[in-house]
C-alpha cells in the first residue's frame, strides 16, 4: 500500500477481483489466520500463548502502554503543555529524565501523556475498519448477487485509492475550525475507517464464502432462522478469528500512520500530544539534540512492535497448521 | 480466458468513475480559495481571480465541472495544470520515475524478504526466526519519515556512500538507498509470508518424498518447497507494486524525486485540482491493470486455478 | 515557495538621487569589478517551481523571480550590497512635482531576441499587466499610475492607463494618481520590465520561452528539473554576469538542497534548513562558505478586534505584547539571528525611526500582568495564535504562546490552520478570531511601504479592520509633501499613531541566509534576501 506501511497483513486481503479465483487465492493466502473450529482451538490457542514468551512480553507492554493512556498522571506529575524555552534542549538529568525539547517541554512527560492519542488513535482506526469491514464483508459473502457485486465495488474505489493521498485530500478539505481535543483524534481515526475498512471487508467476505457451505449453515436455514441470526449465531463466531488476527497487528500500524501524518501537518495537531507529533518535531533537531527525537521515537517504536508482536503470537496460536 | 479479461474490464470503469469522482469532490471541496497565496501576503485582484475561475471552469456546479473534465479524460487530455503544463505530459516523465523507483523498491524487498523468511522458515521456532521476526517488525514500527532523513544523513552526508538526493536522471546507483527506504516497509511482510507457507510446505507429503529419495537438504528446500511456497509471495508483490506507485509522498520529498506522490501532493496544497484528479486517475487505473495482471499471472503458476 | 512575498528591494536611499540626469550605476559596478573569481564556468543552483509561466507582470513569488531578475532589466537597478538604486536602462526620471515623471532611456539596449529596447516596451507591458481581463499578479504595482484603476476593473474594455504616454523611441511620460514622491524607487521591480514585442502576440507561449533585456538569457526549462539560463553576448548594460551559465535545480524540499550542497553536488542554496541552522551547524558543515544578512522581513502578530471582541481594548494587546519574550525567543527558536523588533517599520528603510513602540514591545511580566489587570483582565477563557502549517511556524507560534501563558495565565494555544490558502481566505472573510501570525516584506524600500498597504483604511492587507483619521489624514499629508524628508517625518508621526492604538504587535525583524560549494565565491545576499547571481563567480 503506501509507505505508512500497510494497513492489511501478509496479504490475506489482497484477493482479486474475481470471484471464483479470488477464492482460491485466499484459501492459500488466508492459511495463517485461519481457524476451522473456534470454540475448540480457542482453548488450544490459549493453551499455547501461554507458553509463548513474545505473548507475555508484548502483552505486558500493552498495559502499560494503556494505562498511561488512561491515567497519565500515575506515571509523572509534571505538565506536559508547560514549556520553559530558558530551558530549551536541555539533556538528560534528574529534574527531567529524558531532557527537554526546543520549547522546554518535559519530555518524559509528554511522552507519557502522548500515549493516550496515539493509542486512541490505534484502537478506534481498528474498532472502525472491524466493525464496518466485518458487517460488510458478511453482507457480501452471505447474500451474494447484487449486494457482493455493489460492495464489492464500493471496497475497490476506496481501495483502490492509496490510504496516505487519500487521508491528505480528506483531512485538508474537512478540518474545521479550532477542533477540540476529541474531534482532531477522531478526525484521523474517520480517515483510516474510511480508507482501511476495505481490506477487512474482503478478509471477512472470503471467511464467510468458506463457511456459508458448511452443514451447520444450511442447517440453520432449513430451520428457518432468520438471515440476522444466521449471520449472528453461526457465521460470525466461525468467520471471524483472521479479522481479529489482522486487527490486532492493523492496530500498531495506525499507531504508525498517524505519526506519519503529523509528519505531513495533517495528523494531530497541537494542544494534542502524541508521539508522531513529537517525532515529527525533533526531526529538525536530529543533529543538535538527538534526544529530542530519541526517546519518542523509542515510545512509538514499542508501541507499534508491542500490538504487532501480539497480533503475531495470538495469529500462531490460533493457526492450526503450525501445531 | 478472454471473456473472462473483458468481464474484469467492464468491471473496472464504475470504480474508476467513482475513485476519480471521489477525488475530485474533495479537492473541490477543500476549503480556501485557490488563488490564495498566488499573490504573496496581499490578496488577488478580482481580475485575477476572475481570470483564473474562468480558466478552470470553477465557476460550473461540481458536477458540470468533473463532467468536463471526464469528457476530455476519456479522448485521452488530461487536462493542464495551473502552471499551463499538460498533465499527460508531465504524467508520462513522473510515472517512469515512479515507476522506476517502485520497482527497485520491489527488488529490495523480494530479495531480502524471500532470503529472510526462508531463513526462519527452515527452522521454525529457532534462533534464525526469532531475529528474522524482531528485526522485520522493528523496521515496520519506525516510521519512514524517521528512517529516510536519518538514513540520508548518515549513508548520503556523512559517510558518502550512497546518493544524497535523486537528479532528473533518476539514476539506478541514486535510487538504490530510497528504493530501500520504500521497500523496508514490505520486506517483513514478504518475509513473514515466504517463512509461514515454507514452514508449511516442508511438512507436505513432497519433500518428504524428496527427502526419502535422497535428494539434499539444499535441493529438497531450493528446488521444491521454496519455488512452491513462493507463489503467494508473487502475488503479493504484484499488488505491492500497484500501491507502491502512488504511496511514496513521504520518500519522494526527503530524496527530492521527481515522482507522482509529490505531484499529487504539490497538487493538493496548490488547490490543482485537474493536476491531482488526472494523477489519480492513472494511478487507480494502473493500480487496477495491475491486479488484473497478477490474477492471470497466479493462473500461470498456479495450474489448479483457470479463468475459463 | 507558496506563501514566500516576493522580496523586494530595501533601501535606504532618497529619490533624489536617482533623479538627476545621467547618473549612472556607479555604485553597483564596483562590486561588480571587486569580483575575486575569474569569468565563465558553469553552476547548478537550488530553484524551486515558479508558481507562473515567466512572465515579470505575472511574477509576485520568490521561485520565478529568481530566474527572472537575470533575465530581464529594469529603468532601476538595485545595488546588490546596499540596494541603493542607481540607474539601469533608464538614462533620466525627472520630476518636478512628484506627479508627472519624464522617463529618457538608453539607446542600444537589446533584448534577446535583437530588437532594442524601446519606451514603448515599457508603456505596452505595463498597460498589460494592469489591464483587467488579463489578471496579472503584478497589476497592483500599476495602481499608482493614472487611469489604474479603469483598466484594471475584471471586465474593462480599456486597455491603456491615461497615466502613460510614448513621447519618441527613447522617452516616455508617467503621471500617478497622487503625488508619489518615491515613484523611481519602485521601478526596479520586476513587474516594471519592458516586454519585447513578441511578448504580445503570445503571451502564453511567450512565458514558457521568456526574452528580456538581461545579462543572461533563457535556454530551457524542463518541468519540475531545471531551468538554464547563459550569458547574453549582446548585453549591453553595466550589469553583466560573471558565470557563463546559471542551471537552476528545482528541489521540493529544502533539506534535500542543503544536503547536496554539504555533499558538493550543488554550488548554492539559499534555503538553509531548521536543522541545520540550530546551533549555526551549517557554519560548521560549510566553513567559510557561508552568509547571512539582514533583510526586509518584518513578523508580527495581526488581531481584528472587530472579529474578536476580547481584544478590542488596546491595553490588553498591549500586555499580550509585554508578555512575549522577544529576544528569548529569537535566541531558542532562530538562534539568535533574528532582531526583537522595537517598532512597525524594519530598520533596513529610508525612513525608519528607532523606539516606536517603547516599553510596549519588551518583555516586563510584572508590567504586563499589572497592564492586564489595569485593563480590565481578559475577558475571554482561551486565546489562540493561528498559524499556516504549509510553513515552518510552528516553533516560534508555539513559544510566543507558552511566553504568554506563563506569564499572563491565559491559556494560549498555536493553532495550525491546514495550509496559507486557507489561513488567508479565513482573514479575507473575517473569521479569524484570536492572534495571528503576520508578516511583511517590503516592495519598494520606503517607511511608506510598510505603513499604507497594511493598516490604511481598506488596504489589501489591512486584515485587522485597522480605521483611524489621524493615521490616514497622516498618510495623505505625506504623500503630497514636497520633499522626502517632510514625507517621511509625516510617516514616522503615522507610526506613532499605531503605537498609540497597538492594532498589532511587533515581533521581530528576519535574516536571510545562503551556503555554497567550493565551486563558487563572491556570494552576496542582497537586502531582497537573496544571493545576487550577477556578481557570483566560479573560482576555478
Amino acid at each position: 500500500m503506501t509507505e505508512t506501511s500497510r494497513h492489511v497483513t501478509d496479504g490475506e486481503d489482497v484477493a482479486p477481483t474475481d470471484d471464483s479465483q479470488r477464492a482460491m487465492v485466499d484459501e492459500t493466502l488466508r492459511a495463517e489466520g485461519d481457524i476451522g473450529e473456534a470454540r475448540s482451538l480457542t482453548q488450544d490457542a490459549w493453551r499455547q500463548l501461554r507458553r509463548s514468551p513474545l505473548f507475555w512480553v508484548s502483552a505486558a507492554m500493552i498495559t502499560v502502554f494503556v494505562l498511561m493512556a488512561v491515567a497519565p498522571s500515575l506515571f509523572t506529575s509534571l505538565d506536559p503543555a508547560k514549556g520553559d524555552l530558558s530551558r530549551s534542549r536541555e539533556t538528560p538529568n534528574a529534574a527531567a529524565w529524558f531532557g527537554r525539547d526546543l520549547q522546554g517541554y518535559d519530555i518524559f512527560a509528554r511522552c507519557i501523556y502522548g500515549a493516550r492519542a496515539s493509542i486512541l488513535v490505534g484502537v478506534f482506526a481498528t474498532l472502525g475498519t472491524s466493525v464496518v469491514g466485518s458487517v460488510t464483508g458478511m453482507l457480501a459473502g452471505y447474500f451474494g448477487g447484487l449486494a457482493d457485486t455493489l460492495i464489492s465495488r464500493i471496497g475497490d474505489i476506496f481501495f483502490a485509492i492509496p490510504l496516505l493521498l487519500g487521508a491528505i485530500v480528506f483531512l485538508s478539505s474537512f478540518r474545521g475550525d479550532d477542533p477540540g481535543y476529541f474531534q482532531v483524534v477522531f478526525q484521523v481515526v474517520l480517515v483510516l475507517v474510511v480508507f482501511g475498512w476495505p481490506s477487512i471487508m474482503r478478509l471477512m467476505r472470503s471467511s464467510v464464502l468458506q463457511i456459508k457451505p458448511n452443514d451447520y449453515v444450511s442447517a440453520a436455514r432449513a430451520l428457518g432462522a432468520s438471515p440476522v441470526r444466521i449471520l449472528r449465531s453461526h457465521v460470525f463466531p466461525n468467520a471471524v478469528a483472521p479479522v481479529i488476527v489482522v486487527s490486532t497487528i492493523n492496530l500498531g500500524v495506525y499507531i504508525a500512520v498517524e505519526a506519519t501524518l503529523s509528519f505531513l501537518g495533517i495528523g494531530l495537531i497541537p494542544p494534542t500530544i502524541s508521539w508522531g507529533v513529537m517525532v515529527s518535531d525533533g526531526l529538525p533537531l536530529l543533529r543538535a539534540s538527538p534526544h529530542v527525537l530519541l526517546f519518542p521515537a523509542v515510545f512509538l517504536s514499542l508501541a507499534v512492535l508491542a500490538f504487532i508482536m501480539f497480533g503475531d503470537a495470538v495469529r500462531d496460536a490460533f493457526d492450526p497448521k503450525s501445531r | 480466458m478472454g471473456k473472462y479479461i473483458v468481464r474484469r474490464l467492464l468491471q473496472m470503469i464504475p470504480v474508476v468513475l467513482g475513485a476519480t469522482f471521489l477525488i475530485y469532490a474533495m479537492v473541490f471541496a477543500l476549503p480556501g480559495d485557490p488563488t490564495a497565496g498566488k499573490c504573496g501576503e496581499r490578496e488577488c485582484s478580482e481580475a485575477y481571480k476572475a481570470a483564473f475561475y474562468e480558466k478552470y471552469n470553477l465557476n460550473d456546479p461540481l458536477p458540470i465541472q468533473y463532467g468536463k473534465y471526464m469528457a476530455n479524460v476519456v479522448q485521452g487530455d488530461l487536462g493542464e495544470n495551473q502552471y499551463g503544463n499538460d498533465v499527460a505530459g508531465e504524467l508520462g516523465d513522473r510515472y517512469l520515475v515512479t515507476g522506476k523507483l517502485a520497482l527497485m523498491a520491489l527488488l529490495w524487498e523480494g530479495v531480502i524478504g524471500i532470503a529472510a523468511g526462508a531463513l526462519a522458515g527452515i527452522r521454525k521456532g529457532g534462533f534464525m526466526d526469532s531475529l528474522v521476526l524482531v528485526s522485520t517488525l522493528f523496521l515496520i514500527s519506525i516510521p519512514v519519515f524517521v528512517t529516510g532523513v536519518v538514513s540520508q544523513f548518515f549513508l548520503g552526508v556523512k559517510w558518502g556512500v550512497a546518493s544524497v538526493t535523486v537528479s532528473a536522471d533518476a539514476t539506478v546507483y541514486e535510487l538504490l538507498l530510497p528504493s530501500f527506504v520504500l521497500g523496508s516497509l514490505s520486506m517483513a511482510y514478504i518475509a513473514r509470508l515466504t517463512r509461514t507457507n515454507l514452514a508449511e510446505n516442508l511438512r507436505a507429503d513432497y519433500v518428504r518424498t524428496a527427502k526419502a529419495k535422497g535428494l539434499t537438504p539444499q535441493r529438497t528446500v531450493g528446488l521444491h518447497a521454496l519455488r512452491n511456497s513462493l507463489i503467494p509471495v508473487v502475488t503479493f508483490m504484484g499488488y505491492d507494486f500497484g500501491a507502491l506507485l502512488g504511496g511514496a509522498i513521504v520518500t519522494e520529498g526527503i530524496f527530492n524525486i521527481q515522482g507522482v506522490g509529490g505531484y499529487i501532493f504539490r497538487g493538493v496544497n496548490n488547490r490543482d485540482g485537474v493536476a491531482v484528479v488526472g494523477a489519480v486517475t492513472v494511478l487507480v487505473v494502473a493500480y487496477l491493470l495491475v491486479n488484473l495482471l497478477v490474477d492471470l499471472l497466479y493462473g500461470l503458476l498456479d495450474p489448479r486455478i483457470s479463468h475459463d | 515557495m507558496r506563501g514566500t512575498t516576493r522580496k523586494v528591494a530595501v533601501a535606504a536611499v532618497s529619490a533624489v538621487a536617482l533623479l538627476a540626469a545621467g547618473c549612472g550605476g556607479g555604485d553597483g559596478d564596483s562590486s561588480d569589478s571587486a569580483a575575486a573569481g575569474a569569468e565563465g564556468g558553469e553552476i547548478t543552483i537550488r530553484g524551486c517551481n515558479p508558481e507562473n509561466t515567466l512572465v515579470a507582470g505575472n511574477t509576485a513569488e520568490t521561485c520565478g523571480g529568481d530566474v527572472l531578475n537575470v533575465l530581464i532589466s529594469t529603468l532601476v537597478h538595485y545595488d546588490p550590497e546596499s540596494a541603493e538604486p542607481s540607474n539601469d536602462i533608464a538614462e533620466s526620471i525627472e520630476t518636478d512635482d512628484n506627479q508627472n515623471f519624464t522617463v529618457k532611456i538608453k539607446q542600444g539596449y537589446m533584448f534577446h531576441d535583437g530588437t532594442e529596447v524601446k519606451a514603448k516596451n515599457f508603456v505596452d507591458a505595463w498597460n498589460y499587466t494592469a489591464f483587467g481581463p488579463n489578471g496579472q499578479e503584478g497589476s497592483y504595482f500599476m495602481s499608482v499610475i493614472e487611469g489604474a484603476e479603469e483598466v484594471g476593473a475584471e471586465d474593462s474594455t480599456t486597455e491603456e492607463m491615461s497615466g502613460l504616454a510614448v513621447v519618441d523611441d527613447y522617452t516616455f511620460t508617467i503621471k500617478t494618481t497622487e503625488k508619489v514622491s518615491n515613484l523611481p524607487i519602485r521601478l526596479g521591480y520586476t513587474a516594471f520590465a519592458p516586454q519585447p514585442d513578441s511578448f504580445f502576440e503570445d503571451p502564453e507561449a511567450f512565458g514558457k520561452n521568456p526574452v528580456g533585456a538581461g545579462p543572461y538569457k533563457f535556454d530551457s526549462w524542463t518541468e519540475n528539473q531545471a531551468i538554464v539560463v547563459s550569458k547574453f553576448a549582446d548585453y549591453a548594460g553595466e550589469f553583466g554576469g560573471n558565470v557563463d551559465q546559471i542551471t537552476f535545480r528545482i528541489f521540493q524540499d529544502s533539506g534535500a538542497a542543503y544536503s547536496e550542497v554539504v555533499a558538493g553536488n550543488l554550488d548554492l542554496t539559499d534555503d538553509i534548513p531548521t536543522s541545520a541552522l540550530i546551533d549555526n551547524i551549517y557554519q560548521s558543515d560549510l566553513p567559510d562558505r557561508n552568509a547571512a544578512k539582514a533583510t526586509s522581513y518584518y513578523g508580527y502578530i495581526g488581531i481584528n478586534p472587530e472579529v474578536d471582541k476580547d481584544l478590542s481594548n488596546p491595553d490588553v494587546r498591549r500586555a499580550i505584547s509585554m508578555a512575549i519574550d522577544r529576544q528569548q525567543i529569537v535566541d531558542t527558536v532562530y538562534n539568535g539571528t533574528y532582531t526583537p523588533a522595537t517598532g512597525w517599520v524594519s530598520p533596513v528603510v529610508d525612513g525608519y525611526q528607532a523606539d516606536v513602540c517603547g516599553e510596549s514591545c519588551v518583555f516586563d511580566p510584572e508590567a504586563a500582568k499589572a497592564m492586564l489587570e489595569e485593563a480590565g483582565g481578559f475577558p475571554g477563557d482561551k486565546l489562540t495564535l493561528s498559524y499556516n502549517a504549509d510553513s515552518d511556524h510552528k516553533a516560534w507560534t508555539e513559544a510566543t504562546c507558552n511566553s504568554i501563558k506563563n506569564t499572563l495565565e491565559i491559556d494560549c494555544v498555536a493553532t495550525p490552520l491546514v495550509d496559507f490558502s486557507t489561513f488567508l481566505t479565513k482573514l479575507s472573510d473575517r473569521e479569524m478570531k484570536g492572534l495571528f501570525r503576520s508578516a511583511w516584506v517590503m516592495d519598494y524600500p520606503s517607511i511608506e511601504n510598510y505603513l499604507g498597504p497594511i493598516y490604511g483604511k481598506g488596504a489589501g492587507s489591512n486584515y485587522f479592520d485597522y480605521d483611524s483619521d489621524e493615521f490616514n489624514s497622516l498618510l495623505s499629508q505625506a504623500a503630497g509633501a514636497e520633499d522626502l524628508e517632510e514625507a517621511n517625518s509625516l510617516y514616522q508621526q503615522a507610526e506613532q499613531v499605531l503605537a498609540q492604538d497597538f492594532p498589532t504587535i511587533p515581533l521581530w525583524y528576519g535574516e536571510s541566509k545562503a551556503g555554497w560549494s567550493e565551486r563558487v565565491d563572491n556570494v552576496v545576499i542582497t537586502p531582497f534576501g537573496r544571493p545576487d547571481l550577477r556578481v557570483l563567480t566560479v573560482s576555478e
